[in-house]
């Protein structure tokens, strides 16, 4: 089936804002190749579930490719009309099952070396829809706050090696009462700006305190959903033929209620649960769930204000304790969690930077508890340091 | 748009050999490559039945910054001290195929880029290095092994081609799987390290192929299960492992093709920083293991070739379609441009070429310094090396 054939009465197993907005723009991706048709599809079926600012970028993208003339449309997709497809792919359900069709295309874009035209494609399609339908600044400048090194008394290495160039470091900070000094400055915001999903606390162990006007997600508030998402799937490899690419399909297909999981926002809880199903690692340790976390609300939700603490992870056993097979408690890593969190600080801020209003954004690390941190801002100086004693709110001044 | 995005690649990858030709100049010393410092044994002089070969691949690649550049070179103090001044530096070496841990080994072994199921217990389609090594040169088996991770590598040794394929290739030892057999039936948790996959975690295809069976153990190796047991309670990780075997090997059959691909550096898949430079730092001290090895056995020293090579990259930071260093997902400059590195009689020491070449000339460089024809293979031998 291709493009062409799309009809309105395909679209049932839809959720219903979803399969309206589709139908509203029928006839425009009608006109659209199976190349790239899809992967609109696959982000439409999950309109009902996305935030805010992700369903304005939806519908920015198709009014805009419905604004297209007939010659402006191939002039924008050319690359990706260029693409050839197997008719099995043809013959996919990619209408209901848009996810697996993009993930079997991946697959056979590197099999047939195809992957750098599609590549290309995109590029040249994300630039073109970027000029065309600008993204909406922030309703205010964005602030990024990372703490790392949770139950490190003392560490010996240097830290925040790759944004000491983007911003200012501080080595005599006091941290007394840290923590709360940030989190009140994240509520503060929340209450200045209330917009829904515009402030985020994402905490890598337990939840402290925080005012309830954050959108919070935590590894240990999860504990149940991963441990019921482990066995589903030990379960689902355990069956017979079950490959990489089935179990993966499994896992996307997931939702919460499958995990015992709902705090009645059907938005955040498929947002938390991805968390899960979706990422690589997150299953297992709690830095690199904290990380991705991190980057998928900045990438879906564009916050505000976003507050990530990183926790100790387990540690990773080595073989000859694993072959052991001592029944030991979960023992956890502080030093190698530090690290983990230390560079992922830096990916924090570069995928803030991603964002619009990027030029007005400002950022904070903090080692926990200790007297490190370091500030990046429009008016904080570039790759210098200093050994004056300051507080944590005298540096979120700078930044105000 | 199109041309632009490709002038970026290019642009990239430029300065990316740039860069890391002068990394490598500050820090080991090496010098550019119209500057020809001849290894006092010359390749030449070794008669081919007297050569000998050592590959060792990473699976699982490692990037500029965690390496070769100035912030990265404390994770591999025994490759810039100890084997980049003795070796040939490749520093722009392309991969264009597809980049999952098996399929490109695969390339790598073929000289072909493959477009196999990466996660499939499948062969490749063409011949490998193996084959033609064995076919040509009428080898027996013993003179060429596979020490490789379990996840699939099981039929890297020989290819489905009707020219050559089956009885034609590499044994291929599996010590993770050997690690299985040898455990069965104790009551342990050691189920995550025998079947991880850090691209796919928790899965392991069904094995099959010409995998070491346990008890050739003994009879060629010359290990009892129990030793073989007691020795990996001794050891960190399964590239430990693996390298423990390929010294097995080295001192018990001496094979004069002997290819070990490693994989703990994957564990980046998982997203800990931390533990992939752990992976860095373990893969670095066991290439200069094995390198002494080959120097201390009788049937190596003087006539053994060193490569060491990644796979490929992993993703740049800065692509924001990819997540840095944990995965190589983007197909960008980065994930496609790795190194290479050889050591040996005739290899000249010290110096650093950075011309573009593909990893598919692996297979032809080989054949020449073994004296093999590997006629469907697409890459050309290095000069350089020959």
């Amino acid at each position: 089936m291709l493009p062409r054939d799309l009809r309105p009465e395909q679209l049932s197993g839809y959720p219903p804002e979803a399969r309206k907005l589709v139908t509203n723009y029928i006839a425009a991706l009608q006109r659209l190749p199976l190349s790239f048709l899809p992967s609109l599809l696959r982000e439409s079926i999950e309109y009902d579930y996305k935030f805010p600012v992700e369903r304005k970028a939806l519908e920015r993208e198709l009014a805009n490719l419905n604004s297209l003339s007939v010659e402006q449309l191939q002039e924008w997709l050319q690359g990706f009309a260029e693409i050839h497809l197997s008719a099995a792919l043809e013959n996919f359900d990619w209408i209901n099952a848009p996810a697996q069709f993009v993930e079997q295309l991946s697959s056979y874009l590197w099999t047939t070396h195809q992957l750098d035209a599609f590549r290309t494609a995109a590029v040249a399609y994300a630039d073109r829809l970027r000029a065309a339908a600008p993204p909406e600044p922030p309703s205010a400048p964005r602030l990024g706050i990372t703490v790392v090194g949770q139950g490190v008394t003392s560490y010996d290495q240097p830290l925040f090696r790759k944004l000491r160039a983007h911003g200012a470091y501080y080595s005599h900070v006091n941290p007394e009462n840290g923590l709360r000094v940030l989190l009140d400055a994240v509520a503060a915001r929340a209450r200045a700006h209330p917009t829904p999903y515009a402030h985020w606390y994402i905490d890598g162990g337990k939840e402290v305190e925080h005012d309830t006007a954050l959108t919070t997600v935590s590894y240990a508030a999860l504990e149940p959903a991963r441990a019921a998402l482990l066995g589903k799937m030990r379960a689902e490899i355990d069956r017979p033929g079950m490959g990489p690419e089935a179990l993966r399909t499994r896992l996307a297909q997931l939702r919460p209620a499958d995990l015992a999981f709902s705090n009645g926002d059907e938005v955040l809880d498929r947002f938390r649960i991805k968390m899960l199903t979706e990422g690589s690692g997150t299953q297992i340790f709690s830095t690199t769930f904290a990380q991705w976390t991190a980057r998928e609300a900045l990438r879906r939700a564009q916050p505000l204000t976003l507050l990530v603490r990183f926790a100790a992870r387990q540690r990773q056993k080595p073989m000859n304790e694993l072959l052991a097979a001592t029944l030991e408690a979960t023992e956890l890593d502080p030093v190698g969690s530090l690290v983990d969190a230390d560079i992922a600080a830096y990916y924090n801020w570069l995928n803030q930077q991603r964002l619009p209003g990027a030029n007005q954004s400002s950022f904070l690390v903090w080692f926990e508890g200790n007297t490190q941190a370091l500030v990046i801002g429009p008016g904080v100086p570039r790759g210098t340091s200093s050994t004056s004693a300051t507080t944590l709110s005298q540096l979120l001044s700078t930044l105000a | 748009m199109s041309s632009h995005f490709s002038a970026i690649n290019q642009e990239l990858a430029r300065q990316l050999a740039w860069s890391r030709r002068e990394f490598l100049r500050t820090g080991a010393a090496m010098a550019l490559g119209s500057t020809l410092l001849h290894n006092p044994v010359a390749l030449a002089g070794i008669p081919i039945k007297k050569r000998k070969v050592v590959v060792i691949t990473f699976g699982g690649g490692a990037r500029d910054q965690e390496t070769f550049a100035p912030e990265g070179q404390e994770n591999i103090p025994h490759l810039m001290k100890e084997l980049i001044p003795q070796s040939t530096f490749f520093t722009q070496v392309v991969n264009r195929g597809i980049l999952g841990h098996y399929v490109a080994t695969a390339s790598l072994a073929t000289g072909v880029y493959e477009t196999i199921n990466n996660f499939a217990s499948l062969p490749p389609e063409h011949p490998t290095v193996f084959e033609y090594f064995r076919k040509d040169l009428k080898r027996p088996s013993t003179d060429a092994w596979v020490v490789a991770p379990s996840n699939g590598f099981n039929r890297i040794g020989e290819s489905n081609n009707r020219a050559y394929g089956p009885g034609l290739g590499a044994s291929v030892i599996l010590p993770k799987h050997l690690l299985t057999a040898a455990m069965s039936g104790r009551a342990t948790d050691y189920e995550h390290l025998l079947r991880d996959n850090y691209e796919t975690p928790l899965y392991a295809p069904d094995l099959g192929g010409n995998e070491f069976q346990l008890q050739q153990l003994q009879m060629m190796l010359k290990l009892s299960v129990d030793d073989f047991k007691a020795h990996a309670l001794t050891l960190s990780s399964p590239d430990e492992l693996s390298v423990y075997i390929a010294r097995r090997l080295m001192r018990q059959l001496a094979p004069s093709l002997l290819w070990i691909t490693m994989h703990d550096i994957d564990i980046a898949h998982a997203g800990a920083y931390s533990l992939y430079i752990d992976g860095i730092r373990r893969t670095d001290r066991l290439c200069a293991e094995m390198w002494k090895a080959i120097q201390s056995e009788p049937e190596y020293a003087g006539n053994t070739t060193l490569f060491i090579l990644p796979d490929f990259g992993r993703d740049s930071d800065d692509d924001s379609g990819g997540n840095g260093f944990q995965h190589h997902r983007t197909g960008d400059a980065l994930s496609r441009t790795t190194w290479m590195m050889a050591l040996g009689p005739g290899i000249r020491e010290g110096v650093v070429y950075d011309r573009p070449m593909q990893s598919t000339d692996l297979v032809p460089t080989l054949g020449s310094i073994l004296g093999f024809s590997p006629s469907l293979a697409q890459g050309k031998p290095i000069a350089e090396l020959l």
